[in-house]
């Protein structure tokens, strides 16, 4: 494939991220720390969530699965991946977060047995397309195209 | 001619991995030296500010950081606890140091800036946050 098809699609793809609402203005803030000495930075932060993202997830199942739940074990988690996807501009993660932690607040089960489904369906979809993106840009690169820049488009 | 500008150098508290990286990359993009500590124990560990290791090799380190930058909430000690430590130490109390926080709580902004905190910053933490520390910083030393 051409390196101008790579490159249209990875911003088609990009643009779809933002406007879709999975990715906020953070993500692009991460971006720009990545420069020639750093070229893999957004990679590595991104697998890094991918790694904390799934043990939280995983803690989160457990937790919610005992017969006693400890509520504020299970804030403590939420909190930490509210602060994990905030920080890497994962929108929809983040907001899904937060009305997990209302419902510990409620102490309500039902609800938050809801809100983790629904935190692994938006993480699941967000890394989806982050891995699509992420192979977008290596294949540009292998084809000696540079990753375009999304302020160019704006 | 203008002395060259030393690196400033910086010690980030965070438990947060994912914000640790953060915070290093946007420090050392803006020519900063950074040291990262995971929780408070280990921070004041380096600074040479825990009891039983209090040797002159920490003191020596310690007096090299120019700023601390620390998350507010954390496992065992908070970054408010670690502000308070930091601030009754002879030799550490007049180093700056900065809160971050994903929650914008007046009443714990206050507290922090009444312990004396430099700044209380809100995450996650952008260049123009960043920005705004170093002029802040090179302000103090210069004037």
């Amino acid at each position: 494939m051409e390196v101008d098809q790579l490159q249209r699609s990875f911003l088609e793809h990009s643009n779809a991220l933002f406007h879709e609402g999975l990715l906020d203005d953070q993500f692009s803030q991460l971006q720009l720390l990545q420069d020639e000495s750093n070229p893999d930075f957004v990679v590595e932060v991104v697998s890094l969530f991918f790694e904390d993202s799934e043990r939280l997830l995983n803690d989160l199942t457990t937790a919610l699965d005992e017969q006693n739940v400890e509520f504020k074990k299970i804030d403590a988690h939420v909190h930490q991946l509210k602060g994990s996807s905030s920080s890497i501009g994962a929108q929809r993660v983040k907001d899904t977060c937060i009305a997990f932690r209302n419902f510990c607040d409620e102490q309500n089960t039902e609800a938050c047995l809801r809100c983790l489904q629904q935190v692994k369906q938006e993480y699941l979809l967000l890394k989806t397309k982050l891995e699509t993106l992420f192979r977008l840009e290596q294949q540009i690169v292998a084809a000696g195209g540079a990753t375009p820049m999304l302020d160019e488009f704006f | 001619m203008d002395a060259a500008v030393e690196k400033i150098h910086v010690l980030a508290v965070d438990d947060n991995i994912i914000d640790r990286k953060i915070v290093e990359r946007l420090l050392k993009n803006s020519s900063c030296e950074v040291t990262t500590a995971e929780n408070a124990e280990r921070a004041l560990e380096y600074l040479g500010l825990i009891d039983k290791n209090q040797g002159s090799g920490n003191y020596n380190r310690a007096s090299k950081v120019n700023m601390i930058i620390t998350d507010y909430c954390m496992p065992g000690m908070t970054g408010y606890e670690l502000l308070k430590k930091i601030k009754e130490s002879s030799h550490m109390k007049d180093v700056p140091v900065v809160i971050m926080s994903s929650e914008n709580v007046p009443t714990r902004i206050n507290e922090c800036l009444e312990e004396g905190a430099e700044m209380f910053m809100i995450k996650p933490l952008k260049y123009s946050d960043v920005k705004k520390l170093r002029c802040h910083l090179l302000q103090q030393y210069s004037g």
